[in-house]
């Protein structure tokens, strides 16, 4: 079991080639601090303390309403009845009106119960699923390349369920149940404490079959949550990709293999059932027994005339009423069950912290002097948590306004100076500095004001397309959003789609290209007005004059500002003021772009190589 | 949300519960005899439960009464008797049902996921994938529980709630008639509320639904979110979606609470005046104190069956919106297939497109075709290179090859044969597809190359991944056992473009459609790509859609794409020639004078 985070890249330049990361996280793997999930239903449970007293004290009061009709019916028997026959109502007529007063009352607190208890479940619920996204925001980019994107769902959605089904119906049970077997227990020991006693004893069993039922199911529920995460991870993968499922047929053995993780499912969720049969078999047959055996010593009792037949109604009354909720009982073991093995992943998740970690005291950036801010490096070192070094240290000063192309081979570690600039990851050594200020001290909002970096991934929101530019900057007009698409060259394109800027991506008519995909993560980019810009192969998608028209823009736009950019073609190269060429992780060659080309070394080589390569 | 208005129309239409999940019937057959014990045993422990107050009753009237304690025992043993018969049938019960349920669950999500996978391309367009997963998870579940537990009891309560009325009169008909009045109401008033609910349950699933999309969402656009730090604004997306959640769910908790007041209420009231009648009655020697007793204890024992009609009624709707939500998909046409045909045509005439038409099905009404007339004739053993400005649905032409898009009118000919002559799994074994986007599947190496030709040996996947120039394969730690995907080992974009390309030359395809497939390759290794993908387009009819020159050198004739037409076909020199379009395509003369310059001094080289 490690806890160790390896850095790796879905997207991008990747040195994998090097150095793999390893196999993802299990589901298990991600190691679970002890007590965390108690702490976490604390943390959860806590800032509901008022309502879910005043919810307990209302199902209390329910409780004595609800558990006193038995009661009633033994003095309506044994004084009412006798008492009427001495022609005196009274007794009667209070008795009965105790009753219809009690069966109006307990309606209306169970409604009462319900609504609040509902309200907490869904403020729990709320709360929850808001802290499950947060953190899942939260955590850095190694952890989201290792703990896949299905995992992460299902925290979010199905083990969510399973919390929901537990506190929508478990915990009322659970309440009922504790409630209703404290309120009957008390009566019957004050009706008779004799019958009361020897129809208490079962409650011994009763735990002991309980307890063992546990322990067993939680065995099988911990394999059907797994068994359904494995499901979902395939059904995701495959409607994602239906495209060549289709293409190359894979349809059939599609079938085949999700046939399996689906039938694993399905014999984890039976065992479940089976454990639950088992239960209810043995404790309804102790049950059983049982009440035969307290009736025969009430009617002796009632034979020996120390007990009164009105008592024995009463018990033979109450003891369904203390045996049968054992079924219930089973329920919430079972829902809670499945909720404990979902709080647990949970609390998992969300104690694990990220490891690019925000600033305890964060620290300001300097007015800047122009558009652009100064970058450094200084001694920055990367290398894997295994000691394989991706980076060797090393120094590089990129002044305020600075256009930098970096090319190299794959492999050469591009791209993770790239995401070391744009803290996506951490330095291992060394630090990095924006105009004097080291990365780790910025927060969030502070630091993406500074640096922005666009990918080759250029994955769209639901919403529609101006929506998806907005994302550079939330509150930018729609002038603003149109102009950033205008520079970029997006504005035809986007204006020719059925609904212009309004066009919802995923709904009709709302197809957009890869290359449109990345014109419109480029207008994303431009209007977050970044000092730092950062380009990841983010034109690899483009065609010919899509690229141009990105890099006439650049022109005007990189004026001042700094930028990073890193490209496979040269083409870019054009629009930098200083390359560097990487080769093993090392900055094998740095000038300008005339220098270079002029020289002997290795960007003069790969240079030629482009140049042929064009028309 | 989008999904939300898509459901909308179907959540606010006229629907029965009863007639949705009727439709469940095709998959619960199989396990009707199953059910037919499970109910069975379920009536026949309430007779048991209901059968132990007259039991009961016999013994305070009898051996009680009388003091004879030797009488009690038969009837003492007679208690025990169908206390241990209701235990055995409780565990009947569950048991027969266990395995049958979970596999009728498992046969309905592998229907699911058969339909899903068949369902044309633009269905998946059209539905977000957190929709699809809830619908294979959330509701599959929903309907199992449903199959289990209140569709018995709904049957048994049904059941006990006649017998016990039918034990109540035959007690005391007076008594009986005040306990089964307010049934009545009851009954109006569930009407009622299963109406308000069922809407209620339909929008809380759909919206479960639209607030995993968003979460899928935000971890699929991760490194978006973290590029502009804009986590806030995805919460906020969230937080909102997650409150209408959560106010659909209490207005659910509260329409039930309304209910529970009077399901409740109601009985218990009734019970209250049948005890004040009863007393009297007793009082005044009309009746006996056991009848009486036996009496109030069925009454109590029929206070389960109404009480829990509540949440079984509520069970019974979710269960129907789930239903209808999985036929929503099931009900979706498959694309016909028709074809018959098994082999190309005599001729070697490699692909041809006449007058075909292309328009997405969901298209709006008054825009033009996407493709509008394409005439092209890619002959036997070509390689043709389509080009054409972003957008002008390069993708869409290929992707209409192998009928992951019908074309809306004209043909498309392989070798004579019209494809749609060919079964769509016969036509996809001819044509292979390298995608623009790479997805690699959770398995290993080899078997994500071997996809392409399935049963092929070791030495056909070695030459695919040498012509990929995938050695990078030998360094992972498995080799081409590595596994990848979702549940494996990432990999960068160009390695995943690299396997996907080895996918598509592995069966040695007839023909082959490559999208863009070098888009993530450094200069170096493109080059090498180049080289080897050369000898394996010799000896197949290929169209490769191209963004750059040094793709566009792979094909030996090409083809522009502009307006939904082919604007133009003729080698590359040809049309760097005759045609502007094309010139500013590959070079971006046209439009930009600074890269000309550096192009006319390297343009000949070639």
């Amino acid at each position: 079991m490690t806890t160790t985070v390896e850095p790796a890249g879905r997207t991008g330049e990747q040195p994998v080639e090097e150095e793999l990361p390893p196999p993802p996280a299990d589901e298990e793997d991600i190691p679970v601090p002890p007590g965390a999930p108690r702490a976490l239903l604390r943390s959860l449970l806590g800032p509901h303390r008022a309502r879910i007293a005043v919810a307990m004290l209302v199902i209390l009061v329910q409780q004595a309403a609800l558990q006193s009709g038995p009661l009633l019916v033994a003095v309506a028997m044994d004084r009412g009845i006798p008492a009427l026959r001495e022609h005196d109502a009274g007794p009667l007529i209070s008795v009965i009106s105790a009753y219809l007063a009690f069966s109006l009352l307990s309606p209306v607190l169970q409604w009462a119960f319900i609504k609040i208890s509902a309200r907490v479940n869904q403020d729990i619920l709320l709360e929850l699923r808001g802290r499950i996204f947060r953190h899942a925001q939260r955590l850095s980019l190694d952890f989201h390349e290792r703990y896949t994107s299905g995992r992460i769902i299902s925290r979010a959605t199905s083990d969510i369920d399973a919390l929901r089904e537990l506190l929508s119906e478990g915990l009322q049970e659970l309440l009922t149940v504790f409630l209703s077997v404290c309120y009957i227990s008390v009566l019957l020991l004050v009706l008779d404490w004799r019958l009361g006693l020897a129809s208490l004893a079962a409650l011994l069993p009763l735990a002991l079959i309980a307890h063992s039922f546990r322990t067993r199911s939680r065995r099988v529920y911990r394999r059907s949550r797994t068994s359904a995460a494995s499901m979902i991870v395939r059904f995701t993968e495959t409607m994602n990709g239906i495209r060549p499922v289709q293409a190359f047929r894979r349809e059939r053995a599609n079938d085949a293999a999700f046939a399996v993780v689906n039938q694993q499912s399905a014999t984890a969720t039976a065992d479940g059932f089976l454990e639950l049969a088992r239960y209810v078999g043995l404790s309804r047959t102790t049950a059983n027994i049982w009440t035969t055996g307290v009736v025969l010593l009430g009617a002796y009792l009632v034979a020996d005339g120390t007990a009164e037949l009105g008592v024995l109604t009463a018990f033979v009354l109450y003891l369904r009423r203390l045996y049968d909720p054992i079924d219930q009982l089973a329920m919430f073991l079972n829902s809670y069950q499945s909720a404990a093995a979902a709080l647990e992943k949970i609390a998992g998740l969300l104690a694990h912290e990220p490891t690019v970690a925000e600033p305890a005291e964060p620290a300001g950036l300097p007015e800047p002097a122009g558009k652009g801010r100064e970058v450094r490096f200084e001694r920055t070192r990367f290398a894997y948590r295994t000691g394989k070094e991706v980076l060797p240290p090393f120094d590089l000063l990129i002044p305020a306004g600075q256009t930098v192309a970096v090319v190299g081979a794959t492999g050469a570690g591009k791209s993770t100076v790239a995401k070391l600039l744009a803290r996506f990851y951490d330095p291992t050594d060394g630090r990095i500095r924006l105009d004097g200020v080291d990365l780790r001290d910025l927060a969030t909002p502070e630091l993406r004001r500074g640096v922005v970096m666009v990918t080759q991934e250029s994955f769209l929101f639901s919403g529609t397309v101006a929506e998806n530019i907005a994302i550079g900057r939330p509150g930018a007009t729609r002038e603003e959003v149109e102009q950033a698409a205008r520079d970029i060259g997006a504005y035809e394109f986007i204006a020719a789609l059925p609904d212009g800027f309004d066009t919802d991506v995923r709904k009709r008519g709302g197809r957009i290209s890869a290359g449109q995909r990345q014109l419109v993560a480029f207008a994303r980019a431009l209007l977050a007005d970044p000092a730092v810009l950062i380009l990841d192969e983010a034109t690899s998608s483009l065609d010919v004059p899509g690229e141009q028209a990105v890099q006439r823009a650049m022109r005007t736009v990189l004026a001042g500002r700094t930028a990073v950019i890193i490209a496979h073609r040269l083409s870019t190269v054009e629009i930098a003021d200083r390359v560097l060429v990487m080769d093993q992780g090392r900055i094998v060659e740095d000038g300008t772009p005339q220098e270079l080309i002029d020289g002997a070394g290795r960007f003069a080589e790969l240079h030629k190589a482009w140049r042929d390569s064009l028309v | 949300m989008a999904e939300n208005r898509q459901h909308d129309d179907s959540a606010t239409g006229h629907r029965s519960t009863v007639r949705s999940l009727l439709r469940l019937w095709p998959y619960a057959r199989g396990v009707r005899r199953k059910l037919a014990v499970s109910v069975t045993a379920a009536v026949l422990a309430m007779m048991s439960v209901l059968a132990v107050p007259i039991v009961l009753g016999r013994i305070v009237d009898g051996p009680l009464a009388d003091h004879d304690l030797a009488g009690l025992w038969p009837l003492a043993g007679l208690l025990l008797l169908l206390g241990l018969i209701e235990a055995a049938l409780f565990y009947t019960r569950r048991v027969v049902l266990a395995r049958p349920l979970a596999g009728l669950e498992t046969a309905m999500r592998s229907d699911l996921f058969a339909k899903l996978q068949r369902l044309p391309v633009s269905f998946h367009e059209r539905w977000g994938s957190g929709q699809l997963l809830s619908r294979a998870t959330a509701d599959m579940y929903t309907m199992r529980l449903f199959l289990a537990f209140p569709l018995v009891f709904l049957i048994v309560n049904s059941v006990m709630f006649l017998a016990g009325t039918a034990v109540m009169f035959t007690q005391d008909w007076r008594l009986a008639l005040i306990v089964v009045l307010p049934a009545a109401p009851l009954f109006v008033l569930t009407r009622r509320f299963e109406s308000g609910y069922s809407g209620a349950s339909r929008r809380a699933q759909d919206q479960n639904g639209d607030l995993a999309t968003v979460v899928e969402e935000s971890i699929l656009g991760i490194r978006i979110l973290k590029a502009f730090g804009r986590h806030r604004s995805m919460a906020e997306r969230f937080t909102a979606q997650s409150h209408l959640l959560r106010r659909t769910e209490l207005r659910k908790a509260g329409l039930l609470a309304n209910l529970w007041a009077v399901i409740v209420g109601l009985p218990e009231l009734a019970l209250g005046c049948a005890l004040a009648v009863g007393a009297y009655l007793v009082a005044h020697d009309e009746l006996s104190a056991g009848t009486l007793v036996a009496f109030l204890s069925t009454a109590l024992a029929l206070r389960w069956p109404v009480e829990s009609l509540g949440w079984l009624l509520a069970y019974a709707n979710e269960a129907a919106t789930a239903t209808d939500r999985f036929f929503e998909v099931m009900d979706e046409p498959e694309p016909a297939d028709p074809g018959t045909a098994t082999d190309l045509g005599p001729t070697a005439d490699g692909i041809r497109f006449t007058g075909v038409h292309f328009r997405y099905p969901d298209a709006p009404d008054g825009t033009p075709d996407l493709l509008r007339g394409i005439d092209l004739h890619i002959r036997s053993g070509e390689t043709m290179a389509l080009v054409g400005a972003t957008g002008s649905g390069k993708t869409t032409l290929t992707a209409l090859l192998p009928r992951l898009y019908e074309a809306t009118a004209g043909t498309i000919t392989l070798d004579g044969r019209d494809i749609r002559e060919l079964p769509r799994e016969r036509l996809r074994e001819l044509v292979a597809v390298a995608f623009e986007e790479p997805t690699l599947f959770s398995a290993t190496v080899r078997e994500n190359v071997l996809m392409g030709a399935p049963g092929a040996g070791d030495d056909r996947l070695r030459a695919a991944l040498a012509t990929a120039q995938a050695g990078f394969v030998e360094k992972l730690p498995a080799g081409v056992d590595t596994e990848v995907g979702e549940q494996g080992l990432s990999l960068s974009g160009g390695q995943r473009q690299r396997l996907a390309l080895a996918r598509a030359v592995v069966g040695d395809p007839a023909f082959l459609v490559l999208d863009d497939p070098l888009s993530a390759l450094d200069v170096h290794t493109e080059a090498l790509v180049e080289a080897a993908l050369r000898e394996v387009l010799g000896s197949t009819t290929a169209l490769v859609v191209a963004h750059r020159p040094s793709t566009v050198l792979l094909a030996d004739r090409v083809a522009v794409l502009a307006d939904g037409r082919i604007e133009a076909v003729g080698t590359h020199q040809e049309l760097l020639r005759s045609s502007a379009h094309y010139r500013e395509l590959m070079s971006g003369e046209a439009a930009f004078a600074p890269e000309a310059a550096l192009i006319s001094e390297g343009g000949t080289t070639r």
